[in-house]
């Protein structure tokens, strides 16, 4: 039944390429014509510009200040974030003391964490962003108030007006928000793991860590690479977007210190009436996150293990 | 994490398939047409103007007495009551027109850049709140009508009176860039100072600081008690010039700050900036300036203020109404304009920043130009004044109409500020021309961090002064100046 294969693949395809020029590529192209231009969004006539914004954009400091945070936010969140789910997730599934007739089990109370460290994610990120501008309100918010509940009260950081320390509030947030997304879904990858695997470990005497490294990680290579480039790319979008415009309203901290990439596109899109120059940013942060998807996938590769 | 198999789809055959993909097909169509309308629409399509009405008296902008209008008003702290009410006042005046059509929202800039792109604009707005649209481009762009002739049409009170006449000093100037048009109508008018509680003072045995030895040895006095004797909006450190910016010109005269305005080489360098800088820095130096403040926003440094954690903070008559629900009944709010340096100052104290707020705007290619003006005629009546003032605590563009309303003690002390100033009322106007230069610029990255002890005054005057020549260098950047 070789007759009319090709055909049929093509009517069942056309419709959502379609689609998905439309609505994915179109996009990209008309913001990259865009960057061309000197339309304001405000009206509707523009002129061709050629690389104008582009020279803008090289000897614009706060360009280059967004970017330098933003690759922060892509590469060092997906590291703590992920690290610290597969930390959790190791201890919930497997890390537990050995019970008779279980080969393998997390911890005591492992069921109840899951639900505890899930948690903030039912929490929409703009509630968590509120909630974490007060507790770092230096002057009555919660994490002082602690501290000088201890007896700390000579250290009062400003927290997220002090520029030095604002950016790692806004990823603490980040990180405290996302987390337990990756231990439920660590989790999942690790249930799937046959367990006669860590029986023989067990019968060859492999400590916890041990286990760990040869075993888990291997077993779950692929499942964290996709946490990893889903985590980037959250981390250079939307995310780190909502902590950062509504934590340090300022609007992006003390002296620019927390201002991300996408922030930027939004500052120059709807306040200073620059929409040609917020695609300019948006093509460049177009080409951070392939980039990153890229170097990802690229190191990422391994051999495929089958179980 | 097996293999799906290629046999499993029996239940779908493939001539639904293709019923299906051709079924979205045709929905694709019209979607594609759709979205390249809403890209970039094209400018000629929405330029349907209703035809113009004829010119009475009682009609003297001439508004087609048939045609819709459509009004969007900014839902702030003003909220909306105030537009509703006068534009019954519209309904009443044409009966003949379809009843006003009221849109509210916080989101100007979202829900109108599309409609000014595609050139189908409402007939008047009321461009405030965070998400103003940038006037600036909307002037640069020609998307804005002259206000000229409403401005020259008789005021709805009193037929022998031009509007221009009924305003506040400063409202029509205000809505000018550079040369004669008025493209802006600034409705609300708001007193800029030092905002503190007279209870507080009392209690402190205190009168308001006239100088800054005096503001010095007050704010001893207050840490003494264990009370700070300032605090700002940390987080939106533009909230300084509010009280900042008419203190460097009772220094230096007012010509300091129209130099800064016109963005003049080392304008910033003038001693008396230098001096104001100083002046303040030494707040933050002795310890004055309430514990915390930077990493505070707008709405917790008011309420450190109103719990009576500090005595004075720089904010607009607006913070009546904001901070309305924290504001203890004895508070008894008052404003000054800001304490002067010492004796030699140029301007005598009183002097005050004071202009309008809420900018109403026409859109050049409204449908319905003439009845946008004329609704905006009806707001600046007396009646509807009063009315705005009852509701929302704040003075508007129009002269007077406070007389037989009861104050509210932040209002009265505005107006007494006010008529105290007289002729020295002082309207930097960075804030409304340069918007990321005042704000993101001057305001968080040298104000803010001066204040935050980050940088030294000399520091903060020669990084914002770089800020002001990068500005004056950009010509992505529309410049105006002081006429």
């Amino acid at each position: 039944m070789q007759h009319g294969k090709y055909r049929f693949i093509v009517g069942f395809l056309a419709a959502p390429l379609a689609l998905y020029a439309l609505f994915v590529l179109w996009p990209f192209v008309q913001s990259i014509y865009y960057s061309f231009t000197d339309w304001t969004g405000l009206s509707p006539d523009f002129s061709m510009v050629g690389f104008d914004n582009y020279a803008r954009l090289w000897g614009d400091d706060v360009f280059w200040k967004s970017l330098r945070h933003s690759l922060l936010f892509a590469l060092l969140l997906p590291v703590v974030t992920i690290g610290l789910a597969l930390f959790f997730a190791f201890m919930i599934n497997v890390g537990g003391r050995h019970r008779r007739g279980a080969a393998v089990s997390g911890v005591r109370g492992s069921s109840f964490y899951k639900i505890a460290y899930f948690f903030p994610q039912v929490l929409s990120i703009a509630i968590v962003a509120l909630l974490f501008q007060f507790a770092y309100n230096p002057e009555s918010g919660a994490i002082n108030s602690g501290l000088k509940a201890i007896g700390l009260g000579d250290v009062q950081p400003l927290w997220l007006g002090d520029p030095d320390l604002a950016l790692w509030c806004v990823m603490a947030v980040l990180v405290w928000s996302t987390v337990g997304f990756f231990v439920v879904l660590f989790s999942a990858g690790m249930a799937s793991i046959p367990k006669d695997f860590y029986e023989a470990a067990l019968l060859d005497g492999a400590s916890r860590i041990t286990t760990f490294f040869r075993i888990t990680l291997p077993l779950l290579w692929d499942t964290i690479q996709s946490g990893w480039v889903y985590m980037g790319i959250l981390a250079l979008g939307a995310e780190s977007f909502a902590v950062v415009q509504i934590m340090t309203t300022g609007p992006g901290g003390p002296d620019y210190s927390t201002t991300v990439m996408v922030l930027y596109v939004y500052q120059s899109a709807f306040r200073d009436g620059a929409a040609a120059y917020a695609t300019t940013i948006g093509v460049a942060l177009l080409v951070v996150t392939l980039a990153f998807a890229a170097v990802v996938m690229k190191l990422g590769r391994r051999e495929r293990l089958e179980y | 994490m097996g293999s799906t198999s290629g046999h499993s789809n029996g239940g779908l055959g493939r001539r639904d398939l293709i019923k299906r993909s051709a079924a979205l097909g045709l929905v694709t169509i019209p979607t594609m047409s759709f979205l390249s309308a809403c890209a970039s629409g094209d400018g000629g399509a929405g330029g349907s103007k209703v035809e113009k009405g004829k010119v009475t008296k009682a009609n003297p902008l001439g508004v087609n007495e048939t045609a819709a209008l459509e009004v969007v008003i900014f839902d702030g702290g003003f909220g909306q009551q105030y537009a509703i009410d006068a534009e019954k006042k519209y309904n009443a005046a044409f009966p003949k027109a379809p009843k006003v059509e009221h849109k509210a929202t916080q989101k100007i800039q979202s829900e109108l850049q599309p409609r000014f792109n595609g050139g189908t604009p409402p007939d008047l707005i009321d461009n405030s709140g965070a998400e103003q649209m940038d006037m600036g481009v909307l002037v640069g762009k020609k998307q804005l009508a002259d206000l000229t002739p409403l401005l020259d049409a008789p005021s709805v009170d009193d037929p022998n009176k031009k509007v221009r006449d009924t305003l506040r000093p400063g409202i029509v100037e205000m809505g000018q860039f550079d040369g004669a048009p008025v493209w802006i109508l600034y409705y609300a008018y708001t007193v800029y100072g030092v905002w503190y509680s007279q209870t507080a003072l009392d209690r402190l045995d205190a009168q308001y600081p006239e100088t800054w030895d005096e503001m010095l040895a007050l704010c001893e006095k207050a840490k003494k008690q264990g009370i700070a004797g300032w605090t700002y909006a940390g987080k939106h450190p533009y909230y300084l010039p509010f009280s900042l910016y008419p203190f460097i010109a009772k220094i230096g005269g007012r010509e300091v700050l129209d130099s800064i305005d016109n963005l003049e080489p080392n304008a910033w360098k003038h001693p008396a900036v230098k001096a104001a800088f100083e002046a303040y820095y030494e707040l933050y130096k002795k310890g004055y300036v309430l514990k915390g403040t930077p990493g505070l926003d707008h709405i917790q440094s008011q309420t450190a203020w109103t719990k009576g954690k500090a005595l004075f903070i720089p904010n607009g008559s607006w913070v009546e109404n904001e901070a309305a629900s924290t504001m203890p009944k004895d508070f008894n709010l008052a404003v000054s304009a800001p304490s002067g340096l010492d004796a030699s100052d140029k301007m005598p104290f009183g002097t005050l920043w004071a202009s309008g707020g809420e900018p109403f705007i026409v859109p050049a290619k409204a449908k319905n130009v003439e009845g946008g003006m004329e609704q905006l005629r009806i707001m600046l009546g007396e009646e509807s004044s009063k009315n705005f003032t009852k509701q929302v605590k704040s003075l508007t563009a129009f002269n007077g109409g406070t007389d037989g309303i009861a104050l509210t003690p932040g209002l009265k002390s505005g107006v007494a500020a006010l008529e105290k100033a007289g002729g020295n009322v002082v309207n930097p106007r960075l804030q409304d021309w340069y918007v990321k230069l005042q704000k993101e610029q001057i305001g968080v990255a040298g104000l803010g961090e001066m204040m935050a002890g980050r940088l030294t005054p000399a520091e903060a005057v020669s990084k914002i002064q770089g800020f002001a020549d990068r500005a004056a260098q950009d010509s992505s950047v529309k410049k105006y100046k002081h006429q």
